[in-house]
């Protein structure tokens, strides 16, 4: 092990894990101003529970040896992840790198069921995700014995694994759930499209660690997943830009935002397989599916509120067939794809994608039911139009402070203003 | 006494207290507000989301003045918030029935005429 690389990896992991509360800023501002406490809480709790969990087993399930499909419990609670090399670095830092991945993972799932999922069921469903689905997927494609890893399928960063498995598990959760009280009758509005602008922008900063890191070195890998990682969200936000503006005349803000994480799905899987020019092309080209997928979701009964679907999911597929298309073994020294003379990859990526999806699917819906049957996955009607941050959380995002009232804590019920009382009293005699 | 209600918009909101102030009105509470008045939507879009705003900002100036403190405050705003297009607002003249100043318990004429100025008949 030598320290560049030790060092890289510590910087990485950092980045990766400010990519999550990055995500609560991009998703708070883009729900109304009474669940901005809630969206953004659905993001940082992951830190927490998933984090944990990650530790006690799931970092056992996706990353130590097991079968094709998901891995042992040799690692469980951390047995035998010590400060010895894995690879280049430490494997107990490699443990804390990838369980940012499962950490980020499991908040963009948040964005489909917004404004309306109760929060303890969520925390139910996003440990049990954690476990059921992101750990045996990241199994599949990083593991030396997970069956797609074998087959030479290429997921950079976590094109299927993080993109893919999140946008799908989004997809099954909003219809699970059902839309939103007076989804499609009335206009709901980002509250904040600064934090959206905000968050974007820390997502972007968090992924040079997602990509670049996942070289797991100081190597020349990273540099060119680093590389590539500020060229194709670049282009796609110029795509969106243009796509905009020919359809509005206007290039908006929250376009802008939606872009650039577009933009970074995309290239998430390709990061260190294609040359910066590829990565021009291939964030361009994403900007298209994602862009259109936007303007019809918003037309149907699918209350995806946040369009993980459209951003992540599709955007993640886009990326995943890309890197069998753009792929270069002159820069990447592992695999070319279609455009240099190896067609097979892009089916190879296909059925990757394929698996992914109906795995997600699957077991997400499973989970979601289960978890259904044992207790309210929706907060109530009432609670959804006070709002989830007073009702889940107890708490305002911007709370005014007039008009509210000390509880004390030796007394038992809150003191009534005096106006108040006098008026009672006063109306009785 | 008078309750002078105007309803402008919140761009010639400055204007309109300079004039104000020009003309010597000195007591006065606004408040930002949201109305329509048969101006013509802005039209925005959030991710493929287009959404009319039917109600558009404005600010209200509530001016407690004496009868002949009316006729130029009312001028001072029609000069001051008038831009020439649709939803410029409107001046409501109300009549008021009784006003008190709470420092001093002082009414009507005297509640709504400055400190330092004597109040007309």
């Amino acid at each position: 092990m030598n320290q560049g690389d030790i060092a890289w990896m510590l910087t990485a992991t950092a980045l990766v894990l400010l990519m999550t509360p990055a995500l609560a800023f991009f998703y708070g501002g883009l729900v109304r101003g009474k669940n901005a406490l809630n969206t953004m809480m659905m993001s940082f709790v992951a830190l927490g529970f998933v984090g944990v969990l990650w530790a006690l087993a799931g970092y056992s399930l996706a990353l130590s040896p097991g079968g094709p499909f998901v891995g042992g419990l040799s690692h469980v609670l951390l047995r035998g992840v010590t400060l010895e090399a894995s690879g280049a670095i430490p494997h107990l830092l490699f443990m804390a790198f990838q369980g940012t991945f499962a950490i980020i993972t499991a908040a963009l799932i948040s964005g489909a069921i917004v404004e309306r999922m109760r929060f303890s069921a969520y925390l139910v469903f996003i440990s049990l995700w954690m476990l059921t689905v992101y750990a045996p997927v990241a199994h599949w494609v990083w593991a030396a014995d997970g069956w797609l890893y074998n087959w030479g399928a290429l997921d950079f960063a976590g094109g299927t694994v993080v993109h893919i498995n999140a946008g799908v598990a989004a997809f099954v959760a909003a219809l699970v759930l059902g839309p939103r009280k007076d989804y499609a009758r009335q206009a709901f509005l980002p509250h904040n499209v600064p934090f959206t602008l905000l968050g974007a922008g820390l997502l972007w900063f968090g992924w040079f660690g997602f990509n670049g890191g996942s070289a797991l070195g100081a190597n020349t890998s990273a540099a060119l997943a680093f590389v590539t990682t500020m060229l194709a969200p670049a282009a796609t936000l110029v795509v969106w830009t243009l796509l905009d503006l020919v359809r509005n005349r206007k290039a908006t803000a929250v376009g802008a935002a939606t872009a650039i994480v577009v933009g970074l799905v995309a290239i998430t899987p390709a990061a260190g397989h294609v040359s910066p020019i590829s990565a021009i092309l291939l964030g361009g080209i994403a900007a298209v599916p994602s862009y259109y997928a936007l303007l019809f979701r918003v037309r149907t009964r699918l209350d995806d509120s946040l369009d993980v679907v459209a951003a992540h999911g599709l955007g993640g597929m886009v990326g995943a067939l890309l890197t069998g298309v753009f792929s270069e073994k002159a820069w990447s020294g592992v695999a070319d794809g279609l455009l240099f003379g190896n067609p097979g990859q892009l089916w190879i990526q296909t059925a990757a994608v394929l698996a992914t999806i109906v795995y997600s699917a699957a077991v997400s819906f499973t989970l979601l039911k289960v978890i259904g049957a044992v207790m309210p996955l929706r907060a109530l009607a009432s609670e959804e139009a006070l709002g989830l941050d007073v009702s889940q959380h107890g708490e305002e995002a911007y709370a005014e402070g007039d008009g509210a009232i000390l509880v004390l804590p030796d007394r038992e019920t809150p003191t009534a203003p005096a106006f108040a009382s006098a008026t009672a009293q006063g109306g009785r005699s | 006494m008078k309750l002078v209600v105007a309803i402008v918009r919140p761009e010639r909101l400055n204007a309109v207290l300079e004039e104000l102030y020009k003309a010597d009105v000195q007591g006065l509470t606004i408040t930002r507000v949201q109305g329509h008045g048969g101006e013509r939507e802005q039209v925005e879009t959030y991710r493929g989301m287009t959404v009319k705003m039917e109600l558009s900002e404005k600010v209200r100036l509530d001016i407690g003045v004496s009868n002949h403190f009316v006729e130029p405050t009312v001028k001072a705003i029609l000069k001051a918030a008038h831009t020439g297009s649709v939803g410029d607002g409107k001046i409501f003249v109300l009549p008021v029935e009784k006003v008190y100043r709470i420092r001093t318990g002082e009414q009507d004429e005297a509640a709504v005429t400055p400190v330092g100025v004597p109040a007309h008949g």
